[in-house]
């Protein structure tokens, strides 16, 4: 082990902020971060050894005990659900004689849940030693158990089982563009990088992660730092449960993306940028690797680019099995080889952000946005759009339409054109912009996809009426749960106590004082938390609340008050103990 | 000319860096608070210094101080939010006075009782938590702490040692120690350290110093927190 | 027919010191019994809960007698009160909540030390244990809470004269104590 982690310090430079990376490696290789490897990070890296477990821990594809030497992951988003998802995790774990969130005896496999992988659009899904399997069904499964118990490396694998898809069913103003390598920047070095950014400044381009800050105020308050080290993050982070029209983008259009990092990197004069991917999309990982390597051969990337002098390189970093990283300011902790906890602001990343240096963090598609808009001009994108939300928004759109993929519609655009654009029908709601977004129902169909109505990272979620509501409201709340960091207490113990109050209502144990309770508690997580986590947790909740009190109200059994607990399971481990059954060793939930 | 914003309806004047917690507290007004402390960088975690700020809630121990500011504390909305935060902490921890050595010092129970806070309405986790008596001369007992993280950077501010750190996340969050095993024992924490004082819950105690002082005659047994922590805090250095 | 307040008294999980307690106001009990009368509690010998105004709960949930009799209480008092720190988070019993209730079972009746003829109690007429002891709160809707272990004999008077009165029970910050 000396010797492994010897070169592996080596090949990242002994950089601390490399830690994420350092430690992906060591759980690849050993199934789990063991003790003794703690011990030499520490001693070389110059961490505390209690830093670099509350990585390990903070992490969820970090272990400290061995997993399985195949760890199987199945995505757990509701899109998975509505596709079966359960019963084909059950048909593994028999298959493959697993328990779930269990590791074989013979070490050999592990099963366990991991939150939505970004494969809606060809789930159920599920990741393999963190490589993406879509498409999951039975014969497939088959094969898996087959190839596990030959004890087949993964890279042996049938590629088929990996193949991923970029179903692309409409396209708009970014992706029926073409743009040349280093079209963007000659053409914001013919016109001039402050009139280029004059032009994105006039495109009216907002943030395409769904916050929608003003991309050219952003680059430009970042430009005017005193600080002259500066750097370009893209945040390939999307993480938010049914959206994965970056999965398409950096797999199609990677060298759109690079060329707006390199673009944003001219308007800011910065050196570095990085490409924090998220760990479910380890696929990409090598593929976007090869696009940089090529970019550099071809006097795109490192120095003197095109012959102008300029001096640019991005680095990709991947995640670990984290929501909050999505957050910028979690997203560059994360960089820095720490936990993602959000950081208090201000200050902004613009004027402290990666190593406490001005630092732009920005969605992959508004980088693509703005490597078209300084070859085409800031009113070729504004003609598209509303005056607050200009151009286009790519859409990652699942659940029940047969048509589940990317959809690039004009800001603005009717829910109920989209609706028909992807032929989903006998619509009950859809949540745009993931479970952070809005849950709207099927009056809501005039509303407009934009920032002044319904904002979206791209994230549309199709519910028929067979559906049931709580069910998706569940699923979203303990997503929120399971990723909340810990950090501010209403965000760490608010979204615990809000699952158990939608589980008490969903397993029909409520009343009226926990609608009641409900509300108080949205409001409290919605107004009190530390970041956009814990303020968007009970958005689920209370969007559908709000829509569809009867189905709430449908729920509750007792008309004032019902026990926090199943009273009759608290009794379970004592008649086991003392071999009773009768009636007296029983209790009601009622007390009828 | 001095800076100044409202504090519920009174002009604070203020100096640019500070945030709100320090130019309400030099002016002499108490906002609860249990990880915020004067000697170390503002954390921000806890949520009970949460004040409106222009409509918007904010951290007072982190949001800095902005001329025209008009900041809402001492209203029954902040203090109803802070009452149920409290709450929070009480049901997601340990926390049985009657049986903690702690009692009567205590800062997450004095901030309660500031509140008026009379019971803990949300379910109990009822978590298992550890206890590290390794140590000689100081105890950890992890089913009281409420992740302020004053021990973290008491430690590494002052003691320029690191001893603590939080791990995990989420409600599986978890206080550590920085040593081989672990343990409290083999790390470098002393009972002279200022991390081993500066806990405002019972989590860690310095052992064989225990009802020195009798129940009844502590801290908070006869002097509110805001009392109590305005002589304290605004004596800082 | 009386006008008299009734108030029933209980010990669930508990240890009677809040009864001690509610006994210390001495000789205010003369006054107290002008305008107040018990029905169940162990001052009296009545069995079951009547219609009552007050019912005061000390102690925690362990068992399922314990459940019973706490809806009897809800059920039958107007105004039910949470008396003491077992009875609003659990107290001292709670903490075997981190015991796995076979171990507790065990280490009572099968291997500690001392045991004869070790057996788990098994008898139908034994209420069952709970898994973890749970506050009241968790099980019906309490209206008032009187923190403390135990509530002084000023909570209880405090808190009494204020209903009797027909006023908004609160207690003052001397009064207000968790233990």
């Amino acid at each position: 082990m000396n010797d492994f982690i010897a070169q592996l310090l080596e090949a990242n430079g002994h950089r601390k902020t490399r830690l994420l990376a350092i430690l992906r490696a060591i759980q690849a290789t050993y199934f789990h971060i063991p003790k003794e490897a703690i011990t030499l990070l520490s001693r070389s890296l110059g961490l505390p050894v209690s830093h670099i477990i509350s990585v390990v821990d903070f992490y969820s594809f970090f272990h400290s005990t061995p997993r399985g030497q195949y760890d199987i992951l199945f995505s757990d988003s509701i899109t998975d659900h509505m596709l079966d998802k359960q019963s084909l995790m059950n048909y593994f774990s028999h298959q493959c004689q697993v328990g779930i969130g269990q590791v074989r005896k013979d070490g050999r496999v592990s099963l366990d849940n991991t939150a939505c992988t970004g494969m809606c659009d060809q789930g159920p899904a599920a990741l393999i030693n963190g490589y993406a399997v879509p498409r999951l069904d039975r014969p497939k499964i088959d094969l898996i158990a087959k190839l596990i118990e030959q004890e087949l490396p993964l890279a042996e694998w049938p590629e088929t089982i990996f193949q991923v898809d970029d179903p692309i069913w409409k396209t708009g103003l970014l992706l029926n563009s073409r743009l040349a390598p280093g079209e963007s920047l000659l053409a914001a070095d013919a016109r001039g990088l402050d009139a280029t950014l004059n032009e994105i400044d006039q495109s009216k381009l907002r943030g395409r992660g769904g916050a929608g800050f003003k991309t050219a105020l952003k680059w430009r308050l970042c430009a005017s730092e005193p600080e002259q080290e500066r750097f370009v993050v893209c945040n390939a982070d999307e993480g938010e449960p049914g959206t994965f029209k970056d999965r398409v983008l950096l797999n199609r259009y990677a060298d759109w993306l690079i060329e707006g990092m390199t673009l944003a990197s001219l308007l800011i004069k910065s050196q570095q940028g990085f490409l924090y991917l998220r760990g479910e999309y380890l696929h990409l990982f090598e593929p976007l690797q090869a696009k940089l390597a090529e970019r550099r051969l071809n006097g795109l990337l490192g120095d003197n680019i095109l012959g102008k002098g300029w001096s640019f390189d991005i680095e990709i970093c991947l995640g670990a099995g984290s929501y909050i990283c999505g957050e910028e300011s979690a997203l560059i902790e994360s960089l820095e080889g720490r936990s993602g906890i959000a950081r208090n602001r201000p200050p902004y990343p613009v004027t402290e952000g990666y190593l406490n240096k001005p630092t732009i963090v920005d969605n992959v598609e508004t980088f693509i946005a703005a490597a078209h808009i300084a070859i085409h001009g800031g009113n070729w994108f504004a003609a598209q759009g509303t005056e607050q939300s200009s151009g286009t928004k790519i859409l990652s759109i699942s659940g029940d339409t047969p048509q589940p993929g990317i959809y690039e519609v004009p800001f603005g655009t009717p829910v109920a054109a989209i609706l028909e654009d992807c032929l989903a029908e006998d619509v009950l709601g859809i949540q745009v912009g993931g479970p952070s977004g809005t849950f709207i129902s099927n009056r809501e169909f005039h509303r407009r996809l934009a920032f002044e109505d319904l904002p979206s990272g791209g994230s549309f979620i199709i519910f028929n009426k067979q559906r049931d509501i709580l069910e998706i409201v569940r699923n979203f709340t303990h997503f929120f749960a399971d990723e909340s960091c810990g950090f501010c207490t209403p965000c760490r113990v608010g979204t615990i106590l809000l699952s158990e109050q939608i589980d008490k209502l969903y397993d029909g144990y409520g009343s009226v004082g926990d609608i009641v309770a409900l509300q108080e508690l949205g409001h409290l997580l919605k107004t009190n938390s530390h970041c956009g986590l814990g303020q968007t947790a009970a958005n689920p909740m209370l969007n559908t609340l709000a829509r569809y009190p009867e189905i709430y109200q449908s729920k509750i059994k007792f008309p004032h008050f019902g026990p926090g607990f199943n009273l009759d399971e608290a009794l379970q481990a004592a008649r086991k103990i003392a071999h009773r059954d009768d009636s007296e060793a029983h209790l009601s939930q009622s007390g009828d | 000319m001095t800076q100044t914003f409202m504090l519920d309806g009174l002009a604070i004047p203020f100096e640019d860096g500070q945030t709100i917690m320090e130019a309400a507290i030099a002016a002499g007004h108490y906002i609860p608070h249990l990880c915020y402390h004067p000697d170390f960088t503002p954390y921000g975690s806890c949520k009970l210094c949460n004040v409106n700020v222009n409509g918007k809630i904010c951290a007072a121990c982190t949001f800095p101080a902005m001329a025209g500011q008009t900041v809402i504390s001492e209203s029954e909305e902040q203090n109803r939010d802070r009452q149920r935060i409290t709450q929070m902490l009480f049901v997601e921890g340990n926390h049985f006075c009657p049986s903690c050595e702690k009692s009567g010092n205590c800062q997450l129970q004095g901030v309660a009782y500031h509140l008026k806070m009379t019971d803990d309405h949300f379910n109990h986790q009822f978590p298992h938590r550890e206890i590290d008596a390794s140590h000689p001369d100081i105890l950890i007992d992890f089913n009281r702490c409420i992740f302020c993280a004053l021990c973290v950077r008491a430690s590494q501010e002052e003691d320029g040692k690191a001893v603590f750190a939080i791990s995990g996340r989420g409600i599986n969050k978890r206080l550590i120690i920085n040593s081989d095993s672990g343990q409290l024992k083999d790390s470098e924490l002393t009972v002279n350290d200022r991390a081993t004082h500066i806990c405002p819950t019972g989590a860690i105690l310095i052992k064989h110093t225990a009802y020195q002082v009798p129940i009844g005659d502590r801290q908070f047994d006869h002097h509110s927190i805001s009392e109590v922590s305005m002589d304290q805090d605004s004596s800082a250095p | 027919m009386t006008d008299k307040i009734r108030i029933a008294t209980t010990s669930l999980a508990g240890c009677f010191g809040c009864h001690m307690s509610f006994l210390d106001i001495d000789e205010r009990l003369l006054e107290l019994i002008e305008h107040v009368e018990f029905d169940r509690s162990p001052l009296t010998d009545i069995e079951h809960c009547g219609s009552c105004d007050i019912g005061l709960i000390e102690g925690g949930v362990c068992n399922s007698e314990n459940v019973h009799v706490l809806r009897e209480f809800r059920e039958h008092c107007k105004i039910l009160v949470a008396v003491g720190a077992c009875a609003i988070n659990g107290g001292l019993p709670a903490m075997r909540n981190f015991v796995p209730l076979e171990e507790c079972l065990n280490e009572s009746y099968m291997t500690g030390i001392g045991i004869e003829n070790p057996q788990i109690p098994n008898d139908p007429e034994l209420p069952l244990l709970l898994d973890k002891v749970r506050p009241i709160h968790e099980i019906v809707k309490i209206d008032y809470f009187l923190p403390g272990c135990p509530p002084s004999a000023d909570v209880f008077w405090k808190f009494l004269t204020d209903l009797l009165a027909g006023q908004e029970p609160s207690l003052t910050y001397e009064l207000l104590r968790y233990d």
